[in-house]
């Protein structure tokens, strides 16, 4: 435990020590923050074109018209800025050669490789929380269903799981930090794509296996307040899976 | 302290080392000697649990490295040929992660990166980033990281490597001031290094030792000939065989790029000087120069490399 605690608060220190968190947060931020602007100013248009012409104010679900498409909107940003957050901390510690450090040291691979995920996983939970200020200032306009707000928060934060437990791995099989991106946006990009294949439709068998497959899916149900315990199982299944491998090739890479 | 039995790595087909043997008592450094690519490297990280290898046996402090690994990596402080360094890291923030990382804890961590520090003389600089160092200060702060958690066994891979002359003596200066506290492994393919620091040498080229033992013996054991340079006005065919018929000679061979130069062998002990320039004056082929060759450690070295080479090529 304490092993692990070192390498967590080590890797948290090359974060905020470098400028990656803060680049990588500031980015997010600015970017999510643009798209709710739209989508909030939208809202309010579309609200008062129908107090106008109808002459009454509209009953308009605000989960369903601008968190929904806020949450989704930030699912798509994550996919291509969580391999910034992944990408060197495997390769970096194979290329600059302190990989020796670590693997003649007295830790466990598996308390590496945890350690290395929990400090991006920490440091993701960071950039989740800052965005909470979106429903913050939504209270003060006007009355917020907290359930499906925090519900799609959960189904953020496993997504975000998701992905950097696959960009640790794509981080764990190359030296060279581009290459590691690039896998795992590809990785992600494929998850992604499954769901666009399938759209919905699961009329046949096959169909049903690759809907679920899809992230898209399964981030749906939470962002409409669902917290189903298949979700979870499935991100749960790849965090871990990701981890696996992780692991898995690390200690591969040792015997060549 | 540490034993190591027929250790073989192969990568492939490709052996890195083969059937490699040696055994270092408490408090004795030895030297790893070898060209580059000779396996030493190879050997070190197995010893220090960070590559398995494919045969044989190698215990560090009574502990089996493939079984044990967790206690043998607590007992052994280990430095890569590339200093493991974190460039965004202060000298400070690197050694306290390293001391947790070795399983140091509380109270105990500041006194041991006080003694780290002061040992590789790096208190003045230990608040600066490991990015602005030079070559010689990220050597010592990967000695620093090696030793801080007072292990008894200590492998350095070419510690001196890359270093300047200055550096250089006082990095022998630091590991011969570690020895006796410490087991110490070094390798190296600089001879005098090993010559200054060692009290036994191993040398290995080609994944295999070619010679065990101690360094004055080894020395001796190796200087198996005398070299004696010749140049003559008039160089023949002739001569080369005059010369090889006297006694105690054991080879000829013309020197290249000198016209009328040869290098004579003779056996160890015996002064063949007086012979050869009779043989030479003799013949009428006008002695010009004649001079004994003092054979360094190095060119031993160098022949004993290079003949295990000629022999390998000849097996395969």
């Amino acid at each position: 435990m304490k092993n692990l605690m070192t390498i967590v608060s080590k890797e948290l220190k090359v974060y905020f020590i470098s400028p990656i968190a803060y680049v990588v947060t500031a980015v997010f931020l600015i970017i999510t923050d643009f798209l709710f602007y739209l989508i909030a100013v939208n809202f309010t248009r579309i609200s008062a074109q129908v107090l106008r012409s109808q002459g009454f104010m509209p009953q308009f679900n605000l989960q369903q018209m601008v968190f929904r498409p806020t949450y989704i909107n930030m699912s798509v940003i994550m996919l291509f800025i969580m391999p910034m957050l992944t990408m060197r901390l495997f390769a970096e510690e194979k290329k600059s050669k302190t990989a020796e450090l670590l693997m003649t040291s007295p830790v466990t691979l598996t308390e590496i490789v945890l350690g290395k995920f929990l400090a991006a996983l920490a440091v993701f939970s960071i950039m989740l929380l800052m965005t909470f200020h979106m429903p913050l200032i939504l209270t003060a306009l006007t009355k917020v269903d907290w359930r499906p707000v925090l519900a799609s928060y959960v189904g953020l934060l496993l997504l975000g799981g998701v992905f950097l437990s696959l960009g640790l791995f794509a981080s764990s099989i190359t030296e060279n930090q581009i290459v590691a991106a690039v896998i795992s946006l590809g990785l992600f990009l494929g998850l992604w794509l499954i769901g666009v294949a399938s759209q919905g439709d699961v009329s046949t068998n096959s169909q049903a296996i690759v809907s679920y497959l899809s992230i898209t899916e399964h981030l749906e149900n939470f962002t409409k307040g669902l917290l189903d315990t298949r979700d979870v199982v499935y991100f749960g299944s790849l965090i871990i899976l990701g981890l696996f491998l992780t692991h898995r090739v690390v200690e591969s890479q040792r015997w060549k | 302290m540490i034993d190591v039995q027929h250790l073989t790595k192969r990568y492939g087909e490709i052996s890195a080392i083969e059937d490699v043997t040696f055994s270092v008592a408490k408090g004795e450094v030895l030297g790893f000697l070898g060209p580059n690519g000779a396996g030493k490297t190879t050997t070190m990280r197995i010893l220090t649990g960070f590559m398995p290898a494919t045969s044989g046996r190698a215990t560090v402090a009574g502990y089996d490295v493939f079984e044990n690994p967790m206690e043998v990596k607590r007992r052994i402080g280990y430095l890569p040929e590339t200093p493991p360094v974190y460039s965004e890291m202060t000298i400070n923030e690197y050694l306290l992660f390293v001391a947790k990382l070795k399983g140091l804890r509380g109270k105990s961590i500041r006194p041991c990166l006080e003694m780290a520090l002061q040992k590789c003389s790096l208190g003045d600089v230990a608040g600066r980033l490991i990015a602005n160092l030079s070559r010689g200060y990220r050597q010592r702060v990967g000695l620093a990281q090696a030793i801080i958690h007072n292990p008894d066994v200590l492998i350095l891979d070419e510690p001196t490597v890359g270093l300047d002359p200055k550096q250089i003596i006082e990095i022998r200066q630091l590991i011969r001031s570690l020895s006796g506290e410490h087991t110490i492994i070094l390798s190296t393919h600089i001879l005098p290094e090993a010559t200054a620091i060692c009290q036994k040498v191993v040398i290995i080229n080609r994944g295999r030792i070619v010679a065990v033992d101690s360094q004055e013996r080894l020395s001796a054991q190796l200087r198996r000939s005398e070299k004696i340079t010749l140049r003559v006005a008039r160089s023949s065919a002739e001569l080369a065989g005059r010369l090889a018929a006297v006694k105690g000679v054991q080879q000829v061979t013309l020197e290249e790029g000198i016209p009328g130069g040869f290098v004579v062998e003779s056996e160890l002990g015996k002064d063949v000087r007086e012979d050869l320039a009779r043989a030479v004056v003799e013949g009428g082929f006008g002695l010009l120069e004649i001079r004994p060759i003092s054979m360094s450690l190095e060119d031993v070295f160098l022949r004993l490399t290079t003949e295990e080479n000629l022999e390998g090529r000849g097996r395969s």
